[in-house]
């Protein structure tokens, strides 16, 4: 672990959200765009949350906030261990923490929107972990470790080797980004039933840190899909992995949401047929 | 060899000394200090033996022969015992007499054959020995205390149940100095011995209510332990009479770790599975939840099941590269699978842990399978974590039904406001079952590793893993839904609940600590318990020589984690923020807080919102159906597989 990667872990403290937010934003342009509209500016997001700071917070349970800290903190620490060059399921399961960490939050306020919306949030989290887990078992079959270094330093040909397990990430990345056709433990549109998700009783400074807690998660999955075309090199790894990442807004606007049993049947479908298959076909390609 | 003695008879003559007391104080006087005699004692072997290889202590002829005889007329007191408790079952139950004349029937023909193997060492300490003692010893001790206090409060709230609390406590310091038996002998038929007697044991303790339902559930136990019993008498008869391999000394047995080692190993297996509580034979362990809580804790997480999964992870070095081993750690992840998912099920508290206790065995009965340093790395701190971590959920499940007067999680509602610091309890015992930092994730975390390196069959380690991301994910359902009943803000100022008696704080505290202990000091324990032993392993040629475990970026990293959750709360403590508290949104105008709103058409709606049980997707009986049939499957096969 030398000097250049404790810097880009310092950068991701630092940028991370920056990069997160200006992702958020171009989601926002693009979605605006594929809808005829015109879209918010490109800062946006920022305002949103500047704004969310300069406003009175209020809670049901002071202790809501507390969880929230924790979602922060085990978030970041995802992020820092991935750019440390650190070990990639460890970085999962400090992902994981944080994530329950958020539905802790919600079901605090003990209101049944937020309790839907978390609920919720934990069937998603039933639905994409053993995928998601999948993910570094694979790099770890064909590189020989977890080191996202070494990942780095790996074959450009393994993205081909790991093929299914790309294309049942790409599925899940799309729970994860909360699009749809599986948005449903927050959903955007107030006439819906569930409000506002998990996020229904945060407002002010709390749902400011939940944002912010987003953009980094969001950095920390576009740096998942980076590490599959990594070895090609930067100029040709970010692009592919930026398309690939505004492709979820495509999938987003072009699907109605699903029941939630479906969502969690169809992911455990698509972690067996593309993730452990391709495990299994490993030693022949 | 003075130390093991005194584990073992020390505990007796407390039983005796408990079962006779006078007076109530005085038997509770007695219990709380022959316990903590106990962990001492432990600790002390723990000390004495500290980093050491395996050491065998030989008692000279005379001793020998009489300890033979010891264990010979023991397992025939046993044997009667079983079947004088078998007086009052019906006749559809023949079954049960049938096992115990079965069983008695094989160790007489062993043991009384002429030339059989003679046992010339017949005690010795290795390093997972002495971590097991000490779980034994602490954990055990920790749980005698909180039972005196809960003892005399159940009988309160339960008048019409007997009060036979000295021949409970009695039975339980018994069922201690049979553990203590099981992880130090090295004599197969004493072994066996210490082996049926935590069977009559468990047997006598989910008895204990007297009622028709724990009787039945006892029955059920016997039964299953009895089947198990059976497989390693036969173990037993075929060691005797096998010319290649005819040793009644269990390291003989697992240095062979050939062949002729594999038939007796198998059926030691089918007898380690049905302790375990592993499917087919999990019913059993579901059953116990009758029990009055210190017991649950007890079978649970420091005696029984324990004793299973050490005798499976004792052969792992000959089930290590065979098929049967990797069949047997299918039967792990097929029971690890369809318990995790089952869980999610269960509204009863009891019944949740019990099926997370399945679970994690079935992990570490997929560890035994493969058998190889890592796995065998992953399985004893399993073993330490789980035992540390359950005893310290069910104490603490235990206290809270005593407060709520229910075992409903729903009826958990807000204990955090309650009661923070029974709640505090159990969420660090969940904390550990399942999640990062925790103890359980580094395991998991090797558990993959090994795994994937894995190469006895093509796409064996492949699907173990498999098994083990799709187990994972139900476990982190049930658990967070648990901790969300938990830290649920009240929606109506809650009646106050009486203080947590001082004995069973004391022990829930101290279990806490020792969760967190372990977590941290899981580095220091990997290198004085597993290293000598795993060490000692490869230098015999039985595993893999252990490769540089210690990662030392992963512990920071788990360090500044596990700090960073003792941390927040303290900043939190420190600088609270002073925000507003409102009532939580309910779409409508609040009445009472957030406990009402005025509807739509103008009346006032009581709110309730209730846990995902997700009984419509995933089918429990069906699910346990299909659990059965593969487990049994897969079991025909591996003693199949090891006849050929």
């Amino acid at each position: 672990m030398n000097l250049e990667y404790w810097g880009f872990a310092l950068a991701f403290i630092v940028l991370g959200p920056v990069v997160g937010g200006l992702l958020a934003g171009i989601d926002r342009r693009l979605t605006a765009r594929m809808q005829s509209r015109q879209g918010p500016p490109l800062l946006q997001p920022f305002y949103d949350v500047l704004k969310l700071f300069e406003k009175d917070t209020t809670v049901v349970t002071h202790l809501q906030t507390l969880y929230l800290w924790a979602f922060l903190f085990f978030m970041v620490i995802a992020g820092v261990i991935i750019f440390l060059g650190g070990n990639l399921l460890l970085s999962l399961f400090a992902m994981t923490v944080s994530g329950i960490f958020l539905c802790l939050a919600a079901e605090s306020t003990n209101s049944p929107y937020s309790k839907i919306g978390s609920a919720r949030e934990m069937l998603l989290m039933m639905a994409y972990e053993p995928m998601l887990i999948i993910v570094p078992l694979g790099f770890f079959l064909v590189v020989g470790s977890f080191q996202v270094a070494d990942i780095l330093a790996g074959e450009p040909s393994q993205v081909v080797q790991l093929l299914g397990v790309l294309i049942g990430f790409l599925f899940v990345l799309t729970i994860k980004l909360r699009k749809s056709p599986f948005d449903i433990s927050t959903s955007h549109h107030g006439h819906q039933e569930l409000v506002k998700g998990l996020t229904t009783d945060m407002s002010g400074r709390d749902l400011a840190l939940v944002e912010i807690g987003h953009w980094y998660e969001n950095v920390i999955l576009l740096a998942w899909l980076y590490l599959f075309f990594g070895p090609l090199g930067l100029l040709w790894a970010l692009p592919i992995a930026v398309v690939l990442f505004f492709a979820e807004v495509l999938v987003d606007n072009t699907n109605a949401r699903l029941k939630w049993g479906t969502t969690v049947k169809a992911s455990w479908w698509v972690a067996v047929l593309f993730g452990v298959t391709n495990l299994l076909v490993l030693p022949f390609i | 060899m003075l130390l093991i003695s005194f584990l073992i008879v020390f505990p007796l003559l407390a039983a005796l000394a408990i079962a006779f007391a006078p007076t109530a104080d005085l038997r509770s006087a007695f219990v709380r200090w022959s316990a903590l005699a106990l962990a001492i004692a432990s600790v002390v072997l723990a000390v004495a033996y500290f980093r050491t290889g395996p050491e065998f202590f030989s008692l000279g002829d005379t001793w020998n022969g009489l300890l033979d005889q010891v264990f010979l007329l023991g397992g025939i007191a046993v044997a009667l015992v079983l079947l004088y408790l078998c007086r009052r079952i019906s006749v559809r139950q023949w079954y049960i007499p049938a096992l115990i004349l079965l069983q008695m029937g094989l160790i007489l023909v062993a043991e009384l054959a002429p030339g059989h193997p003679e046992v010339a060492r017949p005690f010795y300490v290795d390093s997972f020995s002495i971590l097991m003692a000490l779980i034994v010893g602490v954990v055990g001790w920790l749980i005698a205390v909180y039972a005196v206090r809960y003892m005399r409060d159940y009988h309160a709230q339960h008048p019409e149940v007997r009060d036979r609390q000295p021949a409970f406590f009695a039975i339980v310091f018994l069922f201690c100095a049979a553990m203590f038996g099981i992880v130090l002998t090295n004599h197969l038929p004493g072994l066996f011995f210490f082996w049926e007697i935590t069977t009559l044991c468990s047997f006598w303790l989910i008895g204990y209510s007297g009622t028709a339902e724990a009787m039945r559930n006892a029955y059920r136990a016997l039964t299953m332990n009895l089947i198990g019993g059976v497989f390693f008498a036969a173990a037993i008869v075929w060691l005797t009479f096998n010319p290649e391999l005819q040793t009644w000394e269990l390291d003989v047995v697992i240095a062979n770790g050939g062949a002729a080692a594999l038939i007796p190993a198998a059926l030691i297996a089918v007898a380690g599975l049905t302790k375990a509580a592993q499917m087919p034979f999990h019913t059993w362990l579901l059953g116990a939840m009758v029990a009055p809580t210190p017991v649950s804790a007890l079978l649970h997480s420091s005696t029984m099941v324990k004793a299973g999964v050490f005798i499976l992870v004792k052969f792992a070095p000959v089930y290590h590269g065979t098929e049967v081993g990797l069949l047997l750690a299918l039967i792990g992840g097929v029971t690890f699978l369809a318990t995790s998912l089952i869980a999610v099920n269960q509204r009863n508290a009891k019944l949740v842990l019990a099926y997370s206790t399945i679970a994690n065995l079935g992990l570490v009965v997929m560890c035994a399978g493969v058998g190889t340093t890592a796995t065998l790395w992953a399985a004893m701190l399993l073993i330490l974590f789980h035992a540390v971590a359950k005893a310290l959920l069910f104490l603490s499940v235990g206290t809270t039904e005593h407060l709520v007067h229910s075992r409903d999680i729903e009826d958990m509602d807000g204990l955090v406001y309650r009661r923070p610091v029974l709640a505090m309890t159990l969420m660090v015992g969940m904390l550990g079952m399942f999640l990062a930092p925790f103890g359980m994730l580094i395991s998991k975390y090797t558990c993959f590793q090994a795994f994937l390196t894995v190469d006895v069959f093509p796409g064996g380690g492949i699907l173990l893993m498999a098994i083990l991301a799709f187990g994972s994910a139900p476990t982190l359902f049930f658990w967070t839904k648990w901790m969300g009943k938990l830290v649920a803000m009240p929606r109506r100022t809650p009646e106050p609940m009486p203080e947590v008696p001082r004995e069973q704080a004391f022990a829930l505290l101290a279990l806490t600590g020792l969760t967190y202990l372990a977590c941290v000091l899981y580095p220091f324990v990997d290198w004085a318990f597993i290293l000598p032993y795993t060490q000692a392993l490869a230098d015999a040629g039985l595993v893999p020589p252990p490769s540089d475990s210690t990662h030392w970026e992963t512990f920071i990293l788990m360090s500044v984690m596990l700090a960073g959750m003792f941390l927040l709360p303290v900043l939190f403590w420190l600088r609270p923020p002073h925000y507003a508290t409102v009532s939580g949104y309910l779409s409508g105008a609040n009445v009472a807080g957030s406990a009402s709103y005025r509807g739509a058409m103008g009346g006032e709606r009581e709110v309730t919102a209730r846990g995902y049980y997700l009984t419509a997707f995933l089918d429990e009986q069906r699910l346990t159906r299909q659990g059965l049939i593969a487990a049994g499957i897969l079991m025909i096969a591996m003693l199949m597989g090891a006849a050929l």
